[in-house]
C-alpha cells in the first residue's frame, strides 16, 4: 500500500496530509489529516494529477504600465507550467483591458484559460 | 487653504477601506492623498492570488482585491488626488502637500487617517560586508519591476530571508526563466507560510538553507556570487561552513518596517517594538482626530486584516467628525506578556467598543499545541488552544463585550502557554 505525505495548499492553515492507497474507498485513496473537505480533495489530486494555479503577467501596450497581471482561470497541470509560460510570454495585448478578459483561450487544450486579473484603462 | 473633514494619506487597502467607511458613515467631504500613479498600494504589484479568503471568500489577486475596492470607492464619488506627496502633517492636522498640476498644497483636515504603509529595510540597514556591486535588490524593488514594468533583474539568484515576499519571489523568478540558487534564512524557521514553502520553493526544488545567512557579496560592478554561512544558536557565522553560490542577483527580504516619518513630525506617540503609532480601540493615535490603519501600525500578512482594521479607523473617523467617539470612559491597557510580542490596540476606551474587542498580536516563537491565555487584572477570561502559533503569523483574538464591560478592569494581558517547538 503507497502511502503520500502532503501539505495541503488550498488555504492558509496548511494541513499535513497523509494520503494512502486503498481500494476500499470509493476514490481509491484514504486521506487523513485534513481539517476540511476541501484537503481530501487536494490530497487526492496530488498524488494522481497535481494542478497549479498560474499567475504571471503579459505585454500591454497603451497602459500605463508595461505589463497587466493575469491568472489561470483553475489548476493548471503542473508539469505544463513552463510550456504555458512561453505561450504567455509571447502574448501582446492593447489597452482597455477589463477584469476577467480571457487573454488566453483553452491554453495547450487544457480547458484552462488565462484571463486579466485587472482592469486597465487606455492612456 | 483647502478643507476637508477627513484626509487619508495613503491610497492602498487601507487607506481605500477607510474612506469607504468613512463615507458610508455619512461623511462626504473625504480626500485621499497618494504619491503613486494610481490607487491599490503594494497590492498592484503582488500579482499571485491568495487575497480576500476572509473578506471575499475568494481567491484573488492582489490586483484583483485592489480594484474591487477601487470601483467602490469611484462610485461612491469620493476624492482623491494621484502623483501627490504629503510632505508633513501637524499636530492640528495641517497637511502639506506636492504635486505637479496642483503645486504645494496646505491641507486643513477635521480628521486623518494615516495609512501610509510600510517599507522594506534597505541593504543598509544590514549588515552584509563585501562590495557594492550592482545586482541587489529588496524583494519588493524586484517584485514591482518583474510584474509592473516588465524588467527582468537577473539570471542566477539567491534570496536572502524566507517571508513570504521572499518565497513568492522564488517562484515567480523561476517561471520568468531565472534559476534560483538558494533561499537563506538566518531563523532556524521560515518566516512564511507552509502553502508558500510547499508551491513556491519544494515544487520548484529550490533549496531552503535554515540557519544560514550571507555573509559576503562577491563582484565589482555587478554581482558575481554570495558566501553563505550556517549561523550557531546566536545567529553568528560558524567558520569554516562559508560555500560560494555563483549568481548574479541578491535578492533582500528582511523585513518590513511601518513608514512613520510624517507620525513623528506630528508628535505621534510610536510603539517601540511595531515601530507604529500606539492607537486604541478606534484606530486612533495619541492625538485626537488623528487614526492610524494598515501596515503603518503593525505589519500585516493577510491584507484581509487590514481592511478589517481599516473599516474600524474609517468608522470612528467618522464618528469623530459626528461626535460620537466617547472621550472620558473607563480605560483598560493591553499588556503583551510571556511569547506574545505586541498587542493591537494598546488602549481600550470601552464606551466605544460595539459588540466585540478585536485584537491583533504576534508571538515571538514557534509553539505547537499552545494556548493564548486572555486575563483581565490576572484573572483568566479566555484560553484559545492553538495547534501551531508562528511569529510570521498574526493572530486575532475576538472577546464579547460582555465580559469586559461592567467590570472595573484596569488591564488585559495576553500569554502564550506552550512549548516552543
Ligand atoms: C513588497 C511587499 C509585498 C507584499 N506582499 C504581500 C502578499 O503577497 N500578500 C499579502 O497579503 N500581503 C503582502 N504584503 C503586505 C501588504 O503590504 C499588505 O497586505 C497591504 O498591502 C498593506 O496595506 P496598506 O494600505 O497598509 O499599505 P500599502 O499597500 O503599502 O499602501 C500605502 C500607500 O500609501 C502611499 N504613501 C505612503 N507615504 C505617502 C505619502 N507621504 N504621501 C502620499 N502617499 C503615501 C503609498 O504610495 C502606498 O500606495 C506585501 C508588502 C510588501 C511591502
Ligand atoms: S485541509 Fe482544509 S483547512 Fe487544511 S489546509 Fe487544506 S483547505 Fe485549509
Amino acid at each position: 500500500m503507497k502511502e503520500y505525505e502532503k501539505v495541503c495548499i488550498v488555504c492558509p492553515v496548511g494541513c499535513r496530509l497523509t494520503i494512502t492507497e486503498d481500494s476500499n474507498s470509493n476514490n481509491g485513496y484514504r486521506v487523513e489529516g485534513n481539517n476540511c473537505p476541501r484537503g481530501e480533495k487536494y490530497g487526492i489530486k496530488e498524488v494522481t494529477n497535481p494542478t497549479r494555479v498560474l499567475t504571471t503577467t503579459v505585454k500591454i501596450s497603451g497602459a500605463h504600465h508595461d505589463r497587466i497581471p493575469v491568472i489561470s482561470s483553475d489548476g493548471l497541470p503542473k508539469k505544463k507550467l513552463f510550456e504555458c509560460m512561453e505561450i504567455i510570454n509571447d502574448v501582446n495585448i492593447v489597452a482597455p483591458i477589463k477584469a476577467g478578459d480571457v487573454i488566453v483561450e483553452d491554453i495547450l487544450d487544457t480547458g484552462v484559460d488565462i484571463v486579466a486579473s485587472r482592469s486597465m484603462d487606455k492612456q | 487653504m483647502l478643507n476637508y473633514d477627513i484626509v487619508v494619506i495613503g491610497g492602498g487597502p487601507a487607506g481605500l477601506a477607510a474612506a469607504i467607511e468613512a463615507k458610508k458613515n455619512g461623511i462626504n467631504n473625504i480626500l485621499i492623498i497618494e504619491r503613486d500613479k494610481e490607487l491599490g498600494g503594494i497590492l498592484q504589484q503582488c500579482i499571485h492570488n491568495g487575497f480576500g479568503l476572509h473578506v471575499f471568500k475568494e481567491e484573488l489577486t492582489g490586483p484583483g482585491y485592489a480594484e474591487k475596492f477601487i470601483n467602490e470607492l469611484k462610485s461612491l464619488n469620493i476624492e482623491y488626488k494621484l502623483d501627490t506627496m504629503v510632505l508633513d502633517i501637524t499636530e492640528d492636522k495641517m497637511i502639506s502637500a506636492i504635486n505637479t498640476e496642483d503645486g504645494f498644497m496646505e491641507i486643513k483636515a477635521e480628521a486623518v487617517v494615516l495609512a501610509m504603509g510600510c517599507r522594506e529595510r534597505p541593504r543598509g540597514a544590514l549588515s552584509i560586508p563585501g562590495t557594492r556591486p550592482a545586482g541587489v535588490f529588496t524583494a519588493g524593488t524586484a517584485q514591482r519591476f518583474i510584474n509592473m514594468e516588465g524588467y527582468m533583474v537577473g539570471k542566477k539568484v539567491v534570496i536572502l530571508g524566507s517571508g513570504d515576499i521572499g518565497l513568492i519571489m522564488a517562484r515567480r523568478l523561476t517561471l520568468e526563466g531565472a534559476e534560483v540558487k538558494a533561499v537563506a534564512e538566518l531563523m532556524s524557521y521560515s518566516g512564511g507560510l507552509t502553502r508558500n514553502i510547499v508551491q513556491c520553493l519544494d515544487d520548484f526544488d529550490i533549496p531552503l538553507l535554515l540557519s544560514h545567512t550571507v555573509v559576503d557579496i562577491k563582484g565589482k560592478d555587478r554581482v558575481e556570487g554570495v558566501v553563505i554561512a550556517k549561523v550557531d544558536e546566536n545567529k553568528k557565522p560558524i567558520p569554516g561552513t562559508e560555500k560560494l553560490y555563483e549568481c548574479d542577483t541578491l535578492l533582500l527580504s528582511v523585513g518590513l518596517i511601518p513608514e512613520n516619518e510624517l507620525s513623528s513630525g506630528a508628535g505621534i506617540e510610536l510603539d517601540s517594538t511595531t515601530n507604529g503609532p500606539k492607537v486604541n480601540e478606534s484606530m486612533e493615535t495619541n492625538i485626537e482626530g488623528i487614526f492610524a490603519c494598515g501596515n503603518v501600525v503593525h505589519v500585516h500578512d493577510l491584507v484581509d486584516y487590514v481592511t478589517e482594521e481599516s473599516i474600524r479607523a474609517g468608522r470612528n473617523a467618522a464618528k469623530f467628525i459626528k461626535k460620537e467617539l466617547k472621550k472620558d470612559s473607563h480605560t483598560i491597557n493591553t499588556k503583551a506578556k510571556d511569547g506574545i510580542r505586541y498587542i493591537i490596540p494598546h488602549e481600550i476606551r470601552v464606551e466605544n467598543l460595539d459588540n466585540t474587542l478585536d485584537m491583533f498580536m504576534r508571538v515571538t516563537d514557534v509553539y505547537r499545541d499552545a494556548k493564548l491565555v486572555i486575563k483581565a487584572d490576572g484573572e483568566i477570561v479566555r484560553e484559545i488552544k492553538k495547534k501551531h502559533l508562528a511569529p510570521g503569523e498574526m493572530e486575532r483574538i475576538k472577546i464579547p463585550v460582555k465580559d469586559i464591560k461592567n467590570n472595573n478592569i484596569s488591564n488585559i494581558t495576553v500569554e502564550v502557554q506552550g512549548k516552543v517547538k
